[in-house]
């Protein structure tokens, strides 16, 4: 089986998904002949030419609203924002319409594509390069919501989003694109919306992540092994409509939960994953929630290592989850 | 002031421009020169310099690793300095991220942008932002935001205000040929058309946005004639002509000071390097563009002009080199050996006063453990 890094494995699904499939295109900045400015697409431009991989004018509204017309005539359009922090010129398109017009329309105009956008700080990227704005598309009805943290998981959730009759937010962690590697099959396959999974099994904490901080969270959880505490760690995937059995199996069974991710803490998703935990399994819990996250400021770029939630924060935050 | 006509070819970028004032002879045209002394000159050429060799000495700072990303303005230096010079001591800049040289020409010290290129303590943004995302209001110049556009409605609305509220005030905007794809270009000039804003829209027509060619960005023979469509004048000037640049935009700013509203300038110019030092543009352009602009180069033009003049030679060029070159060393000495900001500087200016939450949370990471390392 090839190696491949994240990298990689999302151009191998990108090529796989335009190969069968010539209603596939990708759009976006720089995205064609440069192969995009972290090489994502890189190669595509020649293989399947410039109707088919389309370097866009400067304009993200202008981005996924034409690929919302290309998805209402049934091509099935992969468009990419370039970091996920210069989406919001688009939020209009992708709030108001694209996640919409199923809804809507009775049915009669699905807005079916798969957004790819990189997400995350750990990259000196600063304040407007590493944000993880997932919270704010979670919230919006009609769009799913995916974060994979390897390769394998990569290809496989990305070709799903493609086949998914709904819209997809595919967020691609930049700090692991290319230091995340592993085995990933060749060819078609896929790894199922709405599955998470349990990389590591332990009795006593459960730790929900996604995306890069699942490394930082593995970090912890053998670190505080050490100390005699076993943790189960689980990685979502798919962040909306979440595996909600996973989690609640996972809780039930350790009674204590940490949740981990870099987005700020009011209002990120970690709010939405203890109501769900209080409300479907409160009498679980032995231990009040926690929630380890990027502060409530903005994304720094100098002390962005004190910012972000990484297994020297974790560490305390399930030692003292245990000890409650 | 040329209006920008449609243009016969002007998609092609060897084509400079309509107006330029500096000729290839190194005489000026006397009908738009704009009359400049001699130590006006020398002191404009000295900032072309500084600029130039600041951005040179920036990118072998990145590439040692020192410094985590610059983004210059090689080539593009006379239409920055040209054009910030025009402007009056009451106006405003609000920039796009290549004006680096147009800020400390306006007064914002030396050290203090070298101290941003570091993010450390005595950075006048404390480390928040990325490198060239400085701020310097006390040189009436605005705060680098990366997301394109962004500046070009507000320069509009700020612009608008001083007139409201009745100051002679005039606002200039740099953004590039790319950001006239953004949504912000039609809302900054259809207001601005719509309320006679006293604003001057600089695009830095470079050719390129990161990879992509400026004929990608629009079918519009020009950028300028854009400006027809939404009621503001417009003018196309060689960019890599200071004389041309300056008279240009002083006409601008003499306009929206006389109540007659914006102005749209389209510099011709060219991105000598790569987009920022994350960029290899040998990738997607052939050298051989870049070779026709190397005649074009905005300071030789000016350095060949004043040499005729008999106002500079090869000692003073040194002399300068080498002045600068110690400010640049002296600036990075100092820089590089000032600590980070402060962990609790992160919860500052959230708001204007710390909210009970941000009170909470710096309490929480001043009496937690510190991350093992920078990166
Ligand atoms: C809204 C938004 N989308 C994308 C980017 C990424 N980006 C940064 S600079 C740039 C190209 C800008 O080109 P142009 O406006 O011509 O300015 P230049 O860099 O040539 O001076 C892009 C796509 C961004 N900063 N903001
Ligand atoms: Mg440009």
């Amino acid at each position: 089986m090839p190696q491949m890094n994240m990298v990689q494995a999302i151009n191998d699904a990108l090529r796989i998904a335009m190969k069968r499939d010539d209603r596939v295109v990708v759009m976006g900045e720089d995205v064609g002949r440069v192969g995009g400015v972290f090489r994502v697409t890189a190669g595509l431009f020649d293989e399947f030419g410039d109707e088919r991989v389309i370097d866009t004018p400067l304009s993200e509204g202008g981005i996924i609203g034409a690929a919302a017309g290309m998805a209402l005539y049934g091509m099935v359009p992969i468009p990419e924002i370039q970091f996920s922090d210069f989406i919001w010129p688009a939020y209009d398109q992708i709030v108001s319409e694209v996640a919409k017009y199923r809804y809507r329309s009775g049915g009669e105009y699905p807005c079916k594509m798969v957004i790819r956008t990189p997400v995350g700080g750990g990259i000196r990227g600063g304040h407007y390069h590493s944000q993880h704005p997932e919270a704010q598309f979670i919230h919006v009805a009609g769009l799913k919501v995916v974060c994979p943290s390897n390769p394998y998981d990569a290809k496989g959730l990305l070709l799903a989003s493609i086949e998914d009759p709904d819209p997809v937010l595919f967020f691609e962690p930049k700090r692991i694109y290319r230091a995340a590697k592993g085995d990933v099959p060749e060819g078609a396959f896929t790894v199922d919306l709405e599955s998470a999974q349990v990389v590591r099994e332990g009795g006593d904490v459960t730790i929900v992540t996604y995306g890069a901080m699942l490394y930082e969270c593995l970090d912890a959880a053998e670190k505080v092994a050490g100390e005699g505490v076993e943790c189960d760690v689980i990685d979502l995937r798919t962040l909306w409509p979440i595996d909600v059995t996973t989690l609640t199996e996972s809780v039930k069974k350790t009674g204590r939960v940490v949740i981990v991710h870099e987005a700020p803490k009011t209002c990120g998703f970690g709010s939405e994953l203890v109501s769900l935990i209080c409300e479907k399994v409160f009498y679980h819990l032995q231990a009040p929630p926690k929630r380890v996250t990027g502060f409530d400021t903005p994304f720094p770029y100098t002390l962005e290592m004190e910012y972000l939630p990484l297994s020297h924060r974790i560490v305390p935050a399930v030692l003292e989850t245990a000890r409650a | 002031m040329t209006m920008a006509a449609p243009n016969p070819t002007p998609a092609d970028r060897s084509t400079p421009g309509p107006l330029r004032v500096l000729l290839e002879d190194g005489k000026l045209d006397p009908e738009h020169d704009p009359k400049l002394s001699l130590d006006q000159l020398v002191q404009l050429y000295e900032h072309l310099v500084l600029t130039r060799v600041t951005d040179e000495r920036l990118v072998t700072l990145q590439r040692q690793g020192r410094i985590g990303f610059h983004i210059g303005s090689l080539g593009e230096e006379a239409a920055i300095i040209g054009s910030a010079y025009a402007m009056r001591e009451q106006d405003y800049i609000f920039p796009c991220y290549r004006e680096f040289g147009a800020a400390l020409m306006r007064g914002m010290p030396y050290q203090r942008y070298i101290d941003n290129m570091f993010g450390n303590a005595n950075d006048p943004v404390r480390g928040r932002q990325m490198p060239d995302h400085y701020t310097c209001r006390a040189a009436k110049f605005g705060s680098v935001s990366s997301p394109i556009g962004t500046q070009i409605t507000q320069a509009m609305g700020f612009a608008w205000a001083a007139r409201i509220q009745k100051q002679d005030l005039v606002c200039l905007s740099y953004f590039g040929d790319g950001s006239t794809s953004s949504n912000e270009f039609h809302n900054g000039l259809n207001f601005a058309g719509v309320f006679k804003a006293p604003v001057v829209f600089f695009c830095r027509n470079n050719g390129w946005a990161i990879s992509v060619p400026v004929e990608r960005q629009t079918a519009s023979r020009t950028i300028a004639e854009k400006g027809i469509a939404y009621g503001v004048p417009a003018v196309r000037v060689d960019g890599n002509d200071l004389f041309a640049v300056i008279a240009v935009t002083r006409d601008a700013v003499a306009r929206a000071a006389a109540g007659q509203g914006p102005t749209l300038i389209e510099a011709m110019t060219y991105r000598m390097g790569g987009h920022s030092t994350s960029d290899d543009p040998t990738r997607y352009r052939p050298q051989t563009e870049l070779e026709p602009w190397v005649s074009r180069d905005p300071l030789e033009r000016v350095r060949a002009h004043l040499e005729q003049r008999g106002r500079w030679s090869p000692a003073q060029e040194e002399a300068l080199r080498t002045r600068i070159d110690a400010q640049f060393k002296e600036a990075v000495a100092q820089a590089e050996t000032t600590p980070p900001p402060a962990l609790d500087t992160l919860f500052d200016e959230v708001y204007g006063t710390l909210p009970w939450h941000l009170e909470e949370q710096k309490r929480e990471l001043l009496a937690g453990p510190r991350a093992p390392k920078a990166h």
